[in-house]
């Protein structure tokens, strides 16, 4: 099932990068700042956001998503400011996908109702909203289990119907919390195909602590440490940052930790 | 009368020519070495974009495929032979929506225990009232507080499971949690309704009480998060009024009809804050 492609689609960007962060702060629940001056720049492809528990890569993604606003600095999205007016940012929410990392769902709706809702809620044309739902369930593989309530579905399945509610509205900017998590060794190969399809148009973030799924599928590391940007570029490169002194089993996680090691020196082995 | 009535369709003629591959640029016309014997490249556009929007014409081109190019209809044959066993997996798109779209635009798809609990607390607050004789209204004491759990129900983290997926979403915000609020009233109204009729309440008495409560759970919620306006609202009634109430055995001022105005302002403030604050029900603060 193919899709029309409408002349917004085509139309030349008005904007360099479609993620643009400035010195940008946001504070995560009270007053501790989890994302602290932030320079960051992301176009199209496969973006890894790696970092250590609590570097604030739940927190940026938030933000990103325009669910956290910025307490300073500026955030542009698809060139409008993430902060804009009621109009504006709900034009631009339509244009982003959102997987939050623990997501709750209705345990009496079906796959398809779930994500029916959730084109629902993100403005979607109604009649095309059956065959949008259709394309995105089968895209994470879940078309035969499309009628059946997500309580019967593994912790994986969910995952992947959560991956469907996201990409279900074609959007620009993906945003992705640990979408691997609770996924099996090939399912997790089949999403890094998908994510490799969706970077080709859309600018994807993915925020993972599984360092190999950023060598196999990211085109571009973004490694945060204390909601700081510590080190951006290929994983050929973030790889290349580590010697044989550094621990780790891979070339990249001697990389990672290389980085990290040079951004808290005083940290200890947790 | 569908809109197929007023085109003009094309030719049995011409669509034979277009299943043969009879355009200006194909190998035969060009070997041929006459020009223009083919279909001209606009009027194959015109064709197919006919073809497009027009099932009829496109069934007329699948009996003429299948008459003149057995190499196409070989290769839909061959290409439908590979899908049909995959198809069976799939469970095909539905063809008309249901009712469950409709329904959850206008609640929380997690809201039918809330409303069960709505009427079985009416009726419990009824047969108090049939019981306690003429002393206190509990239907009066109750009728403000319902909504606000009606209103903490619709969006507050402990009840909505998908609230961090809701709150991403472009419908959420001021619209959505209009409506929400509004199926909420709609249910409160019409159990206090029934309920004032058969204990002989006031409509203004516990309409206007409700409506204040309603908004300023929501204004409140605004400024500190739904799930903490509600506990914090809740807790005020009980303590304030409802305690007192129940200690002395009489109607409060602040349920008598004297007290109407100041619930109107109160009422009137709520709507006031919620519009002033409507930003903020975009944001993931407000499921506190």
């Amino acid at each position: 099932m193919t899709r029309g492609v409408t002349a917004a689609e085509v139309a030349p960007k008005t904007y360099a990068w479609e993620i643009r962060a400035e010195g940008l702060r946001v504070r995560a629940g009270g007053r501790k700042l989890a994302v602290n001056g932030l320079d960051l720049n992301l176009g199209t492809g496969v973006h890894g956001l790696l970092g250590p528990n609590g570097a604030g890569k739940t927190t940026l993604i938030r933000a990103l998503a325009t669910v956290l606003r910025p307490a300073g600095g500026t955030l542009e999205l698809l060139g409008t400011p993430a902060d804009a007016q009621t109009g504006g940012r709900r034009e631009l929410r339509r244009r982003i996908g959102y997987l939050p990392q623990e997501f709750g769902y209705y345990r009496r709706f079906t796959v398809r109702e779930f994500v029916e809702y959730m084109a629902w809620l993100k403005e979607m044309p109604r009649e095309e909203i059956p065959g949008a739902v259709q394309r995105a369930v089968e895209r994470v593989g879940l078309a035969d289990r499309a009628d059946d309530r997500m309580k019967t579905l593994s912790g994986g399945m969910v995952r992947r119907a959560g991956i469907a509610q996201a990409i279900v509205n074609d959007p620009r900017i993906l945003l992705l919390d640990e979408p691997t998590a609770g996924l099996d060794p090939a399912q997790r190969l089949r999403f890094r195909e998908l994510l490799h399809q969706l970077g080709t148009d859309s600018c994807v973030v993915v925020s993972t602590h599984l360092v190999e799924d950023v060598a196999a599928a990211c085109t571009d590391v973004v490694l945060i440490a204390d909601g700081a940007l510590v080190f951006r570029g290929t994983p050929d490169q973030l790889a290349a940052a580590g010697g044989a002194a550094h621990p780790g089993d891979s070339p990249i996680e001697r990389g990672y930790a290389a980085l990290l090691m040079r951004s808290e020196p005083g940290r200890g082995t947790w | 009368m569908s809109t197929e009535d007023h085109v003009e369709h094309p030719s049995e003629r011409l669509i034979g020519r277009y299943a043969r591959g009879d355009t200006e640029d194909t190998e035969a016309a060009l070997e041929g070495g006459v020009n223009g014997t083919g279909i001209a490249h606009d009027e194959v556009w015109a064709l197919e974009a006919h073809l497009e929007s027009c099932a009829r014409c496109r069934a007329r081109l699948a009996v003429a495929t299948r008459h003149t190019t057995p190499a196409v209809t070989a290769l839909v044959d061959g290409v439908w032979d590979g899908l049909a066993p995959q198809l069976p997996a799939i469970a095909p798109m539905p063809r008309r929506h249901r009712w469950a779209l409709p329904l959850s635009a206008w609640a929380s798809p997690v809201m039918v225990p809330w409303l069960c609990m709505t009427v079985l607390v009416t009726l419990i607050a009824v047969i108090l009232d049939s019981l306690s004789g003429q002393g206190i209204s509990f239907v009066l004491l109750l009728a403000p507080v319902l909504p606000v759990f009606g209103v903490a129900a619709s969006w507050a983290r402990g009840f909505d499971p998908a609230y961090e997926l809701v709150a991403g979403t472009p419908r959420a915000g001021l619209q959505l949690v209009l409506r929400r609020t509004t199926s909420v009233l709609v249910v409160v109204i019409s159990a206090l309704l029934v309920a004032g009729w058969v204990t002989g309440a006031a409509v203004a008495q516990w309409l206007l009480p409700c409506l204040a409560f309603t908004t300023g759970a929501l204004a409140l919620g605004g400024l500190i998060g739904v799930t903490r306006a509600a506990i914090g609202l809740v807790a005020a009634w009980a303590a304030v009024i409802v305690a007192p109430t129940v200690a002395v055995s009489r109607t409060p001022v602040a349920l008598q009809a004297e007290a109407l105005p100041v619930w109107g302002a109160v009422f009137a403030l709520g709507v006031m804050v919620v519009i002033a604050r409507r930003g903020a029900y975009t944001l993931l603060g407000i499921h506190r």
